[in-house]
């Protein structure tokens, strides 16, 4: 299996304002980082030919979308934490809102499926509201694919309350 | 549960703790017979050390395949390495890294990553004078080696080109928790700490690799 991993940053500034422009600098420097990184699959991109271009969406103007599969968690980790894109996210207090709930997301997908960004969102909702689970998970709370699905082919069980609950969404 | 002190009591044996800190320090992949050269003693009698060091769960083994292939390659050789986990006891039993992790939390809750790293930068500073005291007070005057404080702080360093390169995080529990905050406070630690012994804190710079300490120090002035 492969893992998609969502996250969503509030930028403080629009995206063609001085405020951002370090940030809209190191796009394609960061991207051509991640296209090269070892594990990486596939990246959702605005237009393959304007890597400077971020991700056209519904969910709001100040909202920064990034959606991404890869091979591992460790292959995300080594790419996220372990390469010069970790200078790019302690910078990302310049350029983007605090918040107090979870910007990130990821979940196990068959390969070769390429998830939409709404059932990406989806996802993180699922995270906001239920926590970490093995469809919705956080490098803090991780789960394997294994563990995944293990969850999905569980049979529908009664919570205490007497309502079934559906696992897989 | 692991038993840590028990692993640990495995290193009781001089001849045995000497192999395991060859292989630790060596950092990949250490043969039978680097090992029995390096402890100088028989490869028999190194095997047999190491494989308990493998049972104790100190170390990892596994067969690596000749380079050449076809006949007359041998058999695949036994390989060891360090195992990742972590070992630790205490007595009394103290659990400093829950704590560590809990105010990690807080820091994050607080958006008080500037002040994190700054008091990051003031202990190095703190340890770093502390290391200059503790070494000026020993036989040798000459100035401390970065490589000696970095080596005391549990970074196994190793000079690499014009770089000191960190094999160990000494923080990796937290590290894997709060990337972002510790990877930030420790290479402020570090530049304290060239503070603290008198050298240029800007030697040290961010440049994170898989499964090494996030921070390079370079050798000499203006990397």
């Amino acid at each position: 299996m492969h893992l998609a991993e969502l996250n969503i940053a509030h930028m403080r500034a629009p995206i063609g304002s001085p405020e951002l422009a370090d940030f809209v600098d190191a796009l394609e420097p960061i991207n051509a980082l991640a296209d090269a990184a070892p594990g990486f699959v596939w990246r959702l991109k605005e237009d393959p030919n304007q890597p400077r271009l971020t991700v056209k969406h519904d969910f709001g103007d100040h909202l920064l979308v990034n959606f991404s599969i890869w091979e591992s968690l460790d292959a995300l980790w080594n790419y996220v934490y372990k390469t010069h894109h970790l200078d790019f996210l302690r910078r990302r207090r310049e350029w983007f809102k605090r918040m107090a709930e979870p910007t990130m997301v990821m979940w196990w997908i068959p390969e070769g499926y390429i998830p939409s960004v709404a059932e990406a969102m989806e996802r993180l909702e699922r995270l906001k509201a239920e926590g970490p689970s093995p469809m919705a998970f956080t490098y803090k709370d991780s789960y394997s694919s294994e563990e995944a699905l293990a969850f999905m082919n569980a049979p529908l069980t009664k919570s205490e309350s007497g309502v079934v609950t559906s696992r897989n969404s | 549960m692991s038993d840590d002190l028990g692993a640990l009591t495995q290193l009781h044996d001089p001849v045995r703790r000497a192999l395991y800190e060859f292989v630790a320090r060596h950092g990949g992949d250490v043969g039978r017979g680097e090992a029995a050269e390096a402890a100088g003693i028989s490869r028999t009698l190194a095997a047999f050390h190491l494989d308990k060091l493998v049972e104790a769960g100190l170390l990892e083994a596994r067969f690596k395949s000749p380079e050449k292939k076809g006949p007359g390659s041998g058999r695949p050789a036994k390989v060891y390495r360090r195992a990742p986990n972590e070992r630790t006891v205490s007595l009394p039993p103290r659990d400093y890294a829950a704590l560590a992790s809990v105010l990690a939390d807080a820091v994050d809750l607080l958006g008080g990553e500037e002040q994190a790293e700054k008091a990051a930068r003031a202990a190095g500073v703190r340890l770093g004078k502390r290391a200059v005291q503790k070494h000026a007070a020993g036989k040798s005057r000459k100035a401390l080696a970065v490589l000696d404080v970095l080596e005391d702080r549990g970074y196994e360093p190793r000079v690499e080109g014009p770089c000191i390169r960190l094999r160990n995080c000494p923080f990796h529990v937290l590290a894997k928790e709060h990337p972002v905050l510790v990877c930030s406070m420790n290479l402020a630690l570090c530049q304290g700490l060239l503070e603290g012994i008198g050298d240029e804190p800007s030697k040290a710079s961010m440049d994170p690799r898989p499964d090494e300490c996030c921070v390079v120090v370079s050798k000499t002035n203006g990397r």
